[in-house]
């Protein structure tokens, strides 16, 4: 069997963080900084999103090209074989708390490249993903779901509160990341 | 060391040079694969000593999605939309190369109004594209304001081809023997409405952009190509035109309906600088949008009546084993060629994308040897490379 | 010149090791000897007449079936705007071909891609390397009996399906009311 990376969904998301963590997670939430790793088509989709019409900036999202300074990884388009360490080593280079987003259906599973001998089939062969956007290439407004999709996941993460009671290890991590053999 | 130090020489090929390249003082960085730049994923090796390179060897294979391989496996018409992802700005255009070299082998007629159909996506398709690549131009050179700008534009004519084909960026739009939908209805109006929009946008953009004098400055004399290294490496599309030789596909040897329409060329001249230095290449392409808007306004008067958008297509495209053709076409970047080698059965045997990035990469190397980092940024963007096309 | 004029010329210099014109298949195209491509390129270059200036391509095709590889160059004359079709067949186990990068530039990479994906050999090239793949790929994808390996560098190649041992939800009810059934008799 594979190694794919799975999330322990647990309680978490059903469960809402106490005040002073919304507060937090609030500032937090409202200024996710994402890394451009547009690689493909979805990369093209990924910038007009963040272009005039529909704009994630307004979302305090701005795009940074250094991994180091951003806290969300969009995994926009086809990952290769020649490509894989990198990302890997880029994901690696962000500083927790960290998210990614797979954006498209190349990164979510291999797209319609399945009979290619040089295509990872899928992101999450490699690092934990978040939030997968199916479409080729998603619509902005697909990609802006997405987003506000991984703001609620922050929303709920608790800092302070009852995180044995939950089984919650870190601070902040709302969500436990293991490797299922 | 022992061993004394050996300065790369300038003949030296890339291999020695990365052999050697530790024994000097200088750097030798990666610029890339993954950059603030949308020319997609390609990585440069360069030797530097801090501003000025002595190399910069360019590493392609990041995108590399085994498409002529796949090309073995589909049928012709299944292939369509393979054929958007060799180059997704200019996607139209892919799509109408891969369309002309399975009629040709299959010996099958487009009808005149289809034609004009494609003729009117690939112009609109190519003012975006050239739209994305002059916005990315003025960003990498730093003024980071017109980008928008052209995004804004670009939406527009998103909003254009969704209605025309239901999808904004990779439009699987035209079959073999025909295109898949019809103009819909109003659409003459709303592409007229654009254009007059656009054209006052394009001299808004060249007050702003191409004749400012911190543009002129930055691009001016930078990586002159002389007329016969330009045909030497095979640079293709507003790459060579800009170097002074006259070849445009749609003039030279056309095809579709670009017969029967009246558009110029624009040449470079050395207006600001040398002839075939970045400016040039960056004017080719503005002036290349305002005569697209020329070709579109053509098209919509001259569109025929009965609206029939198929010819007659077998149900099975069958051609005997060993058949080849060869289609030529303008697309956004240059002469995009297909080589279309028939397999026994409904699939090909062997399908070669010859693209014009490819061998716009292949020029770098000789071109940027003793130019400083940020030069090398505007010298890819005044190529105007694209990721997909280079590695397919 | 059309393809005739251009081959009659080939043929006067270079005798037989250019071979006959191949039937209009659309694109007529002239066999050439392989250890000859080198001569017969800069002579093309270099006529006044011919004056092809530009090689606009050059690919290869695998031919299993008559233990072939096919090596095609497409030239192109911009001062005369004419076009030529060359081919060179090798022989599948050992494909070998000199390297025209010293007539044209813009053969060096495209010959370093055929080198990459089908693995001809161009004797003479200052660089070849693989430029698409890898450089520690195993395999020459293109070839026909090319066979995709289980992993590289610790990623499967392969992704499983949702779907394996999906079962319907209105099946999975009544199975699990027959097995009551059963339990209960």
């Amino acid at each position: 069997m594979s190694k794919h990376y799975a999330q322990d969904i647990g309680s978490v998301v059903s469960t809402k963080a106490s005040f002073i963590d919304e507060i937090i997670n609030l500032a937090r939430k409202s200024s996710i900084f994402y890394l451009l790793f547009g690689l493909a088509c979805c990369g093209i989709e990924l910038m007009q999103t963040g272009g005039p019409r529909a704009d994630i900036d307004r979302f305090g999202s701005v795009p940074r090209a250094t991994p180091r300074q951003s806290d969300l990884m969009i995994v926009a388009g086809t990952l290769t074989y020649k490509m894989a360490e990198r990302c890997r080593l880029l994901y690696e280079q962000m500083a927790e708390p960290k998210y990614v987003i797979s954006m498209g259906s190349c990164a979510s599973c291999g797209g319609l490249f399945q009979y290619a001998y040089s295509v990872c089939k899928g992101v999450d062969k490699l690092v934990p993903v978040d939030i997968y956007v199916p479409g080729c290439p998603p619509r902005p407004e697909a990609l802006t779901e997405g987003l506000l999709r991984v703001q609620d996941k922050i929303i709920r993460e608790r800092w302070f509160s009852e995180r044995k009671m939950i089984g919650q290890k870190q601070p902040g991590l709302g969500i436990d990341y293991k490797v299922t053999a | 060391m022992s061993k004394p130090l050996e300065i790369p020489t300038m003949d030296m090929t890339s291999k020695e040079v990365m052999r050697r390249i530790e024994y000097t003082g200088d750097m030798l960085l990666n610029m890339g694969p993954q950059h603030p730049s949308t020319h997609g994923v390609i990585n440069f090796l360069v030797q530097t000593d801090g501003e000025v390179m002595k190399r910069a060897i360019p590493e392609v294979g990041y995108l590399h999605r085994s498409l002529e391989k796949i090309g073995e496996r589909c049928t012709y018409n299944g292939y369509m939309p393979y054929t958007d992802r060799v180059d997704y700005i200019a996607a139209m255009f892919a799509n109408q190369g891969w369309a002309m070299a399975v009629e040709k082998i299959a010996g099958i007629q487009v009808p005149k109004y289809a034609e004009y159909c494609r003729v009117i996506a690939c112009e609109l398709n190519r003012i975006s594209s050239h739209l994305i690549s002059v916005g990315t131009m003025a960003m990498d050179v730093g003024a980071v304001t017109p980008f928008p700008y052209a995004l804004r534009e670009r939406e527009f004519i998103n909003d254009l081809l969704e209605e025309l084909c239901g999808a904004r960026l990779t439009y699987n739009y035209l079959r073999i023997g025909g295109v898949a939908f019809d103009l819909p209805s109003g659409y003459q109006e709303k592409v007229t409405t654009f254009l007059d929009h656009f054209e006052k946008i394009l001299d808004e953009f060249n007050r702003l952009i191409t004749y400012n004098e911190i543009f002129i400055r930055r691009l001016a004399h930078l990586a002159p190509i002389p007329q016969q290294m330009a045909i030497d490496y095979c640079l293709v599309g507003p790459n060579l035109r800009a170097s002074g030789v006259n070849f445009d596909v749609r003039k030279q040897l056309p095809y579709s309906v670009y017969p029967g329409l009246q558009f110029d060329i624009p040449l470079g001249k050395g207006e600001q600088g040398t002839q075939g230095d970045a400016w040039d290449r960056f004017w080719c392409r503005v002036e290349e949008m305002r005569q697209s808007c020329r070709i579109l306004r053509q098209c919509l008067a001259q569109i025929p009546k009965e609206h029939d958008i198929m010819g007659k297509v077998p149900r099975k495209i069958k051609v005997p084993e060993g058949t080849e053709g060869y289609s030529r076409i303008e697309s956004a970047r240059g002469d995009m060629q297909y080589y279309v080698v028939a397999g026994a059965g409904e699939n090909a045997h062997r399908v070669k994308i010859r693209t014009g990035s490819f061998t716009a990469m292949g020029i770098i190397d000789a071109l940027s040897r003793g130019l400083m980092i940020a030069d090398l940024v505007a010298l890819i963007a005044s190529l105007d490379v694209v990721a997909p096309e280079i590695d397919r | 010149m059309t393809f005739e004029e251009i081959h009659q010329r080939l043929a006067a210099k270079f005798g037989d090791r250019v071979g006959p014109l191949a039937p209009a298949n659309k694109d007529p195209w002239a066999p050439v000897q392989p250890a000859a491509i080198l001569e017969v390129c800069r002579f093309l270059q270099e006529d006044p007449d011919l004056a092809f200036d530009c090689l606009m391509n050059l690919s290869s095709v695998d031919w299993p079936k008559k233990n072939q590889i096919e090596v095609v160059y497409h030239f192109w004359s911009y001062s005369k705007q004419h076009s030529f079709i060359a081919k060179c067949l090798l022989d599948r186990g050992r494909p070998e071909i000199a390297s025209i990068e010293s007539v044209w530039k813009s053969a060096d990479w495209l010959e370093r891609e055929q080198f990459d994906l089908m693995g001809v050999v161009f004797t003479g090239h200052p660089d070849l390397r693989r430029i698409m793949l890898p450089d520690d790929w195993v395999g020459n994808p293109l070839r026909k009996d090319y066979k995709e390996q289980a992993e590289w560098h610790n990623i499967t190649t392969t992704r499983e399906s949702p779907l394996d041992g999906f079962v319907r939800l209105d099946e999975l009810v009544k199975k699990k009311a027959s097995e009551k059934k059963e339990v209960l008799q």
